[in-house]
């Protein structure tokens, strides 16, 4: 048992805030760009260079707002849960490794800690949904509980399949691992498997139920307003971070890169995912419930199960196989699966395919 | 075997963005920018032309609203009656135009211009003096195709794009 740290603990915590911080505003502003762009339109330009100012400008709006509380409103549940949905979102970038052991804690149970950490959001939002009193943001925050009671079974277990490629559970060791090929090449079924799961995850376009506009006006957060929303709108952003930094964390191989140094090239990988997330974001429509639920149970869920056992039986079988052998193969396997799983999909009574 | 089942419409969506990415915004910075509006706009006010005007009231009778109030002389002076008063209340007007098309001397033209917001109910009734025709006032083409064709062309959206390639 190592003594405790303050000096570490206290700078990376200092660090983590303020990089998420920023990172998120500078995400917004360039989510709310890129999608104008491909909109055709402009997206906002006025407040500083390019419109760069653009988040700074709405952080003062919404702190100057007013705080409003509804009248029949569960008042301390109301209160914390924004700090319940923001709070775990923070916490996983504990054990995102930024440099070779750079990072708060280099647990050994890394992976573990994510899994256990990131479902805690949840929490916060069915506390918003249920303190607020409104049928929109229980029924907001039922869709969410069961999207991510779904969901998490495939997310774990596509993230078994890296713990037996990568032998180690600590997300420094699983990055020091990729350091000749990135794991996504490994396991491209797992990377397909989490990336679509870690969507439903964090609730983002085509699986953002709880936030359906047309259906439930603003979903969980309609009763919230000024600095108490503001933190949910964080929340939302900082898992979006989050999870592009745990795809480029596990798949992509995290700071591992040439030249430049490995904080760079992991924001360079997290930028890379956040763009594809928000291309999806630009492209796709909002699924209903019932195709949301089946794709989770009938679709991810078997692949999963079959990632993991094919996984086994090459790890155990063939553990000092050629990569450049055993790389096409793994890709061949996943477009095979996929097709074949696509083939014999069911969304309720009908079939996918006619 | 059909892909068309298994994400190549997924795909080609994700493509049709990522085209849409490189394209050039069709945008209108209004303030500083600005599109030239159809030649035959109803725009938010009459212009009168006080020497062609008989004040014979017809418009002031075309007026379904009751939007123009006219004062006049009953004597007639070479075949005209002297106008004392002539106002329109453009908040009370619904651009519709019945007045211009019922002008028989062709004294009565709707505006060119839109931009007229106030910041006070009263400012929006045009008196006699802010009527008359003058340099920066244009009149619009409606119901007179003489004077749109004096007009620039109307910049439609589809023309900015295709001007830009």
């Amino acid at each position: 048992m190592t003594e405790f740290n303050w000096g570490h603990f206290g700078l990376f915590a200092v660090l983590i805030l303020v990089s998420v911080l920023t990172v998120v505003m500078g995400f917004i502003w360039f989510e709310r760009r890129a999608l104008a762009r491909m909109q055709i339109r402009l997206g906002p330009n006025r407040t500083g260079p390019f419109g760069l100012l653009q988040p700074v400008a709405d952080v003062l709006k919404v702190l100057i707002k007013e705080d409003i509380v509804p009248a029949q409103a569960d008042k301390i549940v109301h209160w914390l849960a924004p700090i319940v949905a923001l709070v775990p979102a923070l916490m996983i970038f504990a054990v995102v490794p930024f440099q070779d052991g750079g990072l708060l804690a280099d647990l050994n149970i890394g992976l573990l800690y994510v899994l256990a950490v990131s479902s805690v959001s949840t929490l916060g939002i069915f506390m918003a949904g249920w303190a607020s009193n409104n049928k929109y943001t229980i029924i907001a925050a039922m869709r969410d509980v069961a999207a991510v009671v779904s969901y998490e079974i495939p997310l774990a277990l596509s993230l078994v399949g890296v713990i037996l490629v990568a032998g180690t559970m600590s997300m420094n060791g699983i990055v020091q691992e990729q350091n000749n090929v990135p794991l996504i090449f490994w396991q491209p079924l797992g990377f397909f498997i989490f990336f679509i799961s870690g969507l439903a995850e964090i609730n983002r376009t085509p699986f953002d139920l709880l936030e359906a506009d047309s259906e439930i006006i603003a979903g969980f957060h309609t009763e919230y307003s000024g600095m108490k929303f503001a933190l949910f709108y964080l929340m939302e952003y900082a898992e979006t971070l989050a999870l592009s930094a745990l795809v480029a964390t596990f798949f992509l191989g995290g700071w591992q890169g040439f030249l430049l140094p490995g904080w760079l090239w992991l924001l360079l990988k997290i930028v890379l995912v956040f763009f594809v997330i928000m291309w999806i974001r630009a492209t796709l429509p909002r699924v209903r419930i019932d195709q949301m639920m089946s794709l989770a149970w009938k679709f991810l869920f078997p692949l999963a199960l079959l990632n993991m056992v094919i996984t086994g039986i090459e790890v155990v079988a063939w553990p000092d196989a050629l990569p450049w052998v055993l790389i096409p193969v793994n890709i061949v396997i996943a477009a095979g699966l996929i097709i074949l799983m696509s083939r014999n999909h069911k969304t309720g009574w009908g079939r996918v395919e006619v | 075997m059909k892909f068309n089942f298994y994400g190549s419409g997924m795909g080609e969506g994700m493509m049709m963005t990522l085209r849409h990415l490189f394209r050039r915004p069709i945008t209108v910075q209004y303030p500083e920018q600005r599109l030239n509006t159809s030649r035959r706009i109803r725009g938010n006010e009459l212009v009168w032309n006080d020497e062609k005007c008989t004040g014979c009231e017809i418009c002031a009778k075309a007026c379904h609203i009751g939007a123009i109030v006219m004062e006049i002389d009953p004597v007639k002076v070479e075949k005209k009656n002297k106008v004392y008063k002539y106002e329109v209340d453009t908040g009370y007007c619904i651009m519709c135009g019945l007045c211009v098309e019922a002008c028989p001397f062709k004294a009565l033209y709707m505006g060119y211009d839109y931009e007229r917001a106030k910041y006070k109910r009263g400012d929006l009734v045009q008196t006699k003096e802010m009527m008359k025709e003058t340099p920066e006032k244009h009149v619009s083409g409606y119901f007179y195709p003489e004077k749109a064709a004096g007009l620039p062309l109307q910049t439609l959206l589809i023309d900015k794009i295709s001007e830009e390639k």
